[in-house]
C-alpha cells in the first residue's frame, strides 16, 4: 500500500502500517509442578509411548504361513495385522469405523471434560513433555532455564545446549525407528537396519520422523497447537456450559491481588479474592496461556495449572481449588448462591455414547461374523452365451475366489438354481467330487479362474435364469455365495 | 516505516488495527508468527532446487531438463523394459512346459490366459472377432464344432501352421468346385445342396428328387465328408449336420459352395509369434470353452 492510496481510504490521516505483520513467537519457558494431574500426565505419558515403542516387538503366532508380528501394516503383501484380526485392502472400511469411533470419542471427551485429548493424549502433547523433562534434566527448571538463555555463550552453555539437542535427536531418532517397525517384521528390520541393509524408504522414513520429532515437540511446542491445529477451532464448538473444563473460578479468585493488597482490601472492609496473582499458573502453562482469562484456543487443558494453583494454595492456607475442572453453569449458579449441579447425562453425551456404542456393535458384528472365504463372478459379455452343437447352451464366467484363512483350502465350486442334468468346468480344474470341480486356493490369497456352465441339451432356458454359484470347503463346510445369470437365445 | 503512522488500537479487542479502512469497519493485525513466513520462504528456496534439479522450465522447442535427468518417458520406457524381461522369463517356463502342463499349473495358466487374451485381440480378433464367435468364412472358437480338431495339440498345431497358409507344415484340404469345374451338373447340385440340407435340419426345396441328392452325395462327397456326413477332422472336412456351417447354413449357400467352392485361409504364426505366445493363444482359444 503507498500513501496515496492510503489516503483515500483513510481520510483522517490515522492510518499507515503498524511496525509488524509478523511477529516473533515469544519463548515459553513452562515451570516444574508436581500434583494430582502431572502424576495423571506421567502415567498416560508411560502408558502410550510405551505401547508405541515397544508394540512392534510383541508376538502374536498365527502359524507358518503368516507374519507373528502382533501388529503388522504390511503394505507390499496389502494385509493388515492387529492381534487376532486380519484385514485385506478392500476391507478398509473397519478403518472407516476405527476413525468414527476415534472422532465421536473424541466429541464424547470434549462433552465430558473439554480437551482431555489435547491435554493428555495428543502425539505432540505427549512428545514435548518428554521433551520438556529432558531440557529441565539438563538445564534446570524455568528460572535457571531464562538465565541460561540471557547468558552470553560459554563452554558450560554450549555443553548443555548440545547435550540437550543430542538427547532430543535420539529420542526423535528412536521415534521415527519405531514407526517404520510397523510396516515390516521388527526384529529383522532393526538387524538390517543395523547392519545397513535395510530399504531405502525405512531410512528415509526415520529421517523425516525424526526431522518432525525434534522440530515439533523440541521446538514448535506449543506454536503446534496454536497456529498449526484445527482442534482448538473444533473445540469451541463442542464445548458447552455443562462440560467440565479447566477453569479459573473467578467467583472465588475476584478481586485478585498480592497477599498484602488483599489483607489491606480486607482491612479496610472490601472484598477480597482468593487469587494473589502469583502468576504460578501462567508459569506452568506449557503454551503459555493465562487461564484466568477463561476458556480459550490455546489452552489444551492439561491441567498443570491446577496442580501449580493447589500448591500455592497450600502455602497460604486456602483450600485447593482455585483453578479446578468445574463448569460454567456452576461459576454462574454459585454467583447466584444456587446449588452447584454436574450433568454428565445430558442429549450431547447420550449421542455421543450411543452413537459409540452403535458403531462399535456394527464393528464387533462384523468382525465376528467376517467369512474367510469369498467369491465374486463377472460373466462373460462376448459372447453372452454360446449354442453348443448337441442343442445345450453354454455361458462363460470369471471368477475369482478368495481364502482369507492362513491354510491353503479345498472348495467345491456348485451352481443352483439350473435344470437337472447341468454341468460345470473350470479351465485347469481335472478333479471332481459329485460333477463340482474342487479348487485349491493357497494360503490367505486368491485365485481367478474361467469357469463354464453348461446346460443339458433338451432343457427348455428362459432368456435369463438366475443362477447361484456356492463355493464350500470341502474339509470346514465353510460356504461362500455369488449371485449372476444364465443366459440363453 | 510509514511516517505519519500512529497507532491505533481497537477498544473492543484490544488489538491493534492495520489501518485499513472499510466503511468505518477496520481490519485488527493479529501477526503470523515469523516462522510462517520463514517457511514460506523456505517453500521458494525449495522450489528453486526444484528447478535446478528436476525438469522445469519450457524453453522454445525443449525444456530445462534438471541435473538428475528425471523423465516420466524413460521411468516409463524402463517399467516397461523390466516387465517384458519378466514376461520373457515365464516365456521361457512356458516354452518348455506340455500344454497339459500349462493348463493345470495355476501360475502358468494365470499368465498363458492373460497372455493369450491380449495376443488374441492384436492378432486373432480381426477376423474370428473379439468374442471369438467367427463371422461367415472364419470359424466360431466358441462352440464345440472344430473343423481341423480342438484338442489343445490340435489347436496348436493349427496355430503355428496355420491353414492352406502356403507354410510347409500347413494343414492342407481342398473343397472341389464341383459345379465350376464341371464335375456335376447345375440339377445335380440342387439336389445333392437339398439333400445336405435336409439331414442339416433345413426344409429341402419342394420337388426336389433328395434320393438322387443322396446317390450324388455318396459319389462326390462321402469320401470326405463321410456316409454320416460327419465330415473328416484329418482333411479338413466339415461335419454337415453341425448346426452352423463355415459359409453359411442355407440351401443356397450350400449350393454356392458345391459350385464355386471357398477355401479360406487361416495364417501361420510360428513365423510370426513367439513360441509362448502362440502357447498361450492355444490355451486360451482351449479354454473359451470349445475345447476338447
Amino acid at each position: 500500500m503507498d500513501g496515496t492510496m492510503r489516503a483515500e481510504s483513510d481520510p483522517s490521516g490515522a492510518g499507515g502500517q503498524p511496525d509488524e505483520w509478523f511477529a516473533s513467537a515469544k519463548k515459553i519457558y513452562p515451570m516444574a509442578v508436581h500434583g494430582t494431574f502431572r502424576k495423571i500426565k506421567w502415567a498416560v505419558l508411560f502408558a502410550t509411548l510405551g505401547i508405541y515403542y515397544f508394540l512392534p516387538f510383541v508376538r502374536w503366532d498365527r502359524g507358518p504361513d503368516a507374519p507373528d508380528q502382533a501388529v503388522l501394516i504390511d503394505l507390499a503383501g496389502r494385509r493388515a495385522y492387529f492381534f487376532f484380526i486380519e484385514i485385506w485392502p478392500q476391507e478398509v472400511y473397519y478403518l472407516t469405523g476405527l476413525l468414527i469411533l476415534a472422532a465421536m470419542a473424541l466429541f464424547l471427551m470434549n462433552a465430558v471434560a473439554g480437551r482431555i485429548w489435547c491435554g493428555y493424549l495428543c502425539p505432540q502433547t505427549v512428545w514435548t513433555d518428554l521433551f520438556l523433562w529432558v531440557e529441565r534434566q539438563i538445564e534446570g527448571d524455568r528460572r535457571e532455564r531464562m538465565l541460561l538463555d540471557a547468558e552470553p555463550w560459554s563452554v558450560a552453555k554450549v555443553l548443555q545446549k548440545l547435550s540437550k539437542h543430542t538427547l532430543w535427536l535420539m529420542i526423535a531418532w528412536w521415534t521415527g525407528g519405531a514407526w517404520v517397525l510397523y510396516f515390516a517384521d521388527a526384529p529383522t528390520l532393526v538387524k538390517s537396519l543395523a547392519t545397513g541393509e535395510a530399504p531405502f524408504s525405512a531410512y528415509l522414513w526415520i529421517g523425516i520422523l525424526t526431522f518432525t520429532t525434534y522440530a515439533l515437540a523440541g521446538h514448535m511446542r506449543e506454536q503446534v497447537c496454536i497456529f498449526l491445529c484445527p482442534w482448538p477451532r473444533i473445540q469451541a464448538a463442542l464445548t458447552d456450559e455443562d462440560a467440565l473444563n479447566v477453569t479459573y473460578r473467578y467467583d472465588r479468585g475476584e478481586p485478585r491481588g498480592s497477599l498484602k493488597q488483599n489483607r489491606k482490601r480486607v482491612d479496610e472492609g472490601l472484598p477480597a479474592g482468593d487469587c494473589i496473582d502469583c502468576y504460578q499458573c501462567v508459569h506452568a502453562c506449557p503454551t503459555g496461556v493465562d487461564i484466568r482469562n477463561g476458556t480459550q484456543l490455546g489452552c489444551i487443558q492439561c491441567g498443570l495449572c491446577i496442580d501449580a494453583c493447589d500448591t500455592v494454595m497450600d502455602k497460604v492456607g486456602k483450600p485447593h481449588g482455585l483453578i479446578a475442572y468445574d463448569t460454567d453453569e456452576n461459576i454462574k449458579r454459585r454467583m447466584e448462591g444456587r446449588e452447584t449441579v454436574v450433568r454428565m447425562v445430558r442429549p450431547r453425551t447420550i449421542i455421543y455414547a450411543g452413537i459409540i456404542v452403535l458403531v462399535g456393535a456394527i464393528m464387533a458384528y462384523a468382525l465376528v461374523t467376517r467369512q474367510h472365504e469369498g467369491m465374486s463372478v463377472l460373466h462373460d459379455r462376448n459372447p453372452i452365451y454360446v449354442e453348443l452343437s448337441d442343442g445345450g447352451v453354454r455361458n462363460g464366467y470369471t471368477i475369482r475366489m478368495l481364502n482369507k484363512r492362513l491354510t491353503a483350502r479345498e472348495f467345491a465350486l456348485t451352481v443352483e438354481g439350473m435344470p437337472e442334468g447341468t454341468r460345470i468346468e473350470a479351465v485347469g480344474i481335472s478333479e471332481h467330487v459329485d460333477g463340482a470341480p474342487l479348487v485349491t486356493v493357497g494360503v490367505d490369497t486368491t485365485r481367478e479362474l474361467r469357469v463354464l456352465v453348461f446346460s443339458p441339451a433338451a432343457a427348455q432356458l428362459d432368456k435369463s435364469t438366475p443362477i447361484t454359484f456356492r463355493l464350500r470347503d470341502t474339509a470346514s463346510g465353510d460356504t461362500a455365495t455369488a449371485s449372476d445369470f444364465f443366459k440363453a437365445p | 516505516m510509514a511516517d505519519g503512522y500512529k497507532k491505533e488500537v481497537d477498544h473492543i479487542s484490544g488489538v491493534e488495527t492495520t489501518g485499513h479502512e472499510w466503511d468505518g469497519l477496520k481490519e485488527l493485525n493479529n501477526p503470523l508468527p515469523k516462522w510462517w513466513l520463514y517457511i514460506f520462504y523456505a517453500t521458494i528456496v525449495w522450489a528453486i532446487g526444484y528447478w535446478v534439479v528436476y525438469p522445469s522450465w519450457p524453453l522454445v522447442s525443449s525444456y530445462t531438463a534438471g541435473v538428475l535427468g528425471d523423465s516420466q518417458r524413460a521411468n516409463a520406457l524402463a517399467a516397461f523394459e523390466a516387465g517384458m524381461a519378466e514376461r520373457a522369463q515365464i516365456g521361457e517356463t512356458l516354452v518348455n512346459a506340455s500344454l497339459e502342463e500349462i493348463e493345470s499349473t495355476q501360475s502358468l495358466l494365470e499368465f498363458a490366459m492373460a497372455n493369450g487374451r491380449a495376443a488374441f485381440g492384436d492378432n486373432c480378433a480381426a477376423c474370428h472377432g473379439t468374442g471369438a464367435l467367427g463371422a461367415t468364412g472364419y470359424p466360431n472358437l466358441q462352440d464345440d464344432n472344430w473343423i481341423w480338431g480342438g484338442s489343445l495339440e490340435e489347436i496348436h498345431q493349427t496355430l503355428q501352421y496355420g491353414i492352406r497358409s502356403g507354410h510347409d507344415e500347413a494343414r492342407f484340404g481342398e473343397m472341389p468346385s464341383f459345379g465350376a469345374d464341371g464335375m456335376l451338373d447345375k440339377e445335380q447340385i440342387i439336389q445333392v445342396a437339398n439333400f445336405v440340407g435336409s439331414r442339416a435340419g433345413i426344409e429341402p426345396e419342394a420337388g426336389i428328387d433328395l434320393a438322387a441328392g443322396e446317390q450324388v452325395y455318396a459319389e462326390n462327397c462321402a469320401a470326405c465328408h463321410g456316409d454320416d456326413l460327419k465330415g473328416m477332422k484329418e482333411v479338413g472336412a466339415p461335419d454337415l449336420t453341425a448346426n452352423s456351417y463355415l459359409y453359411g447354413k442355407s440351401i443356397d449357400a450350400i449350393r454356392a459352395q458345391v459350385t464355386n467352392a471357398r477355401n479360406g485361409v487361416m495364417p501361420a504364426w510360428a513365423p510370426r509369434l513367439d513360441p509362448a505366445t502362440v502357447k498361450s493363444l492355444a490355451v486360451y482359444v482351449h479354454a473359451l470353452g470349445g475345447g476338447e
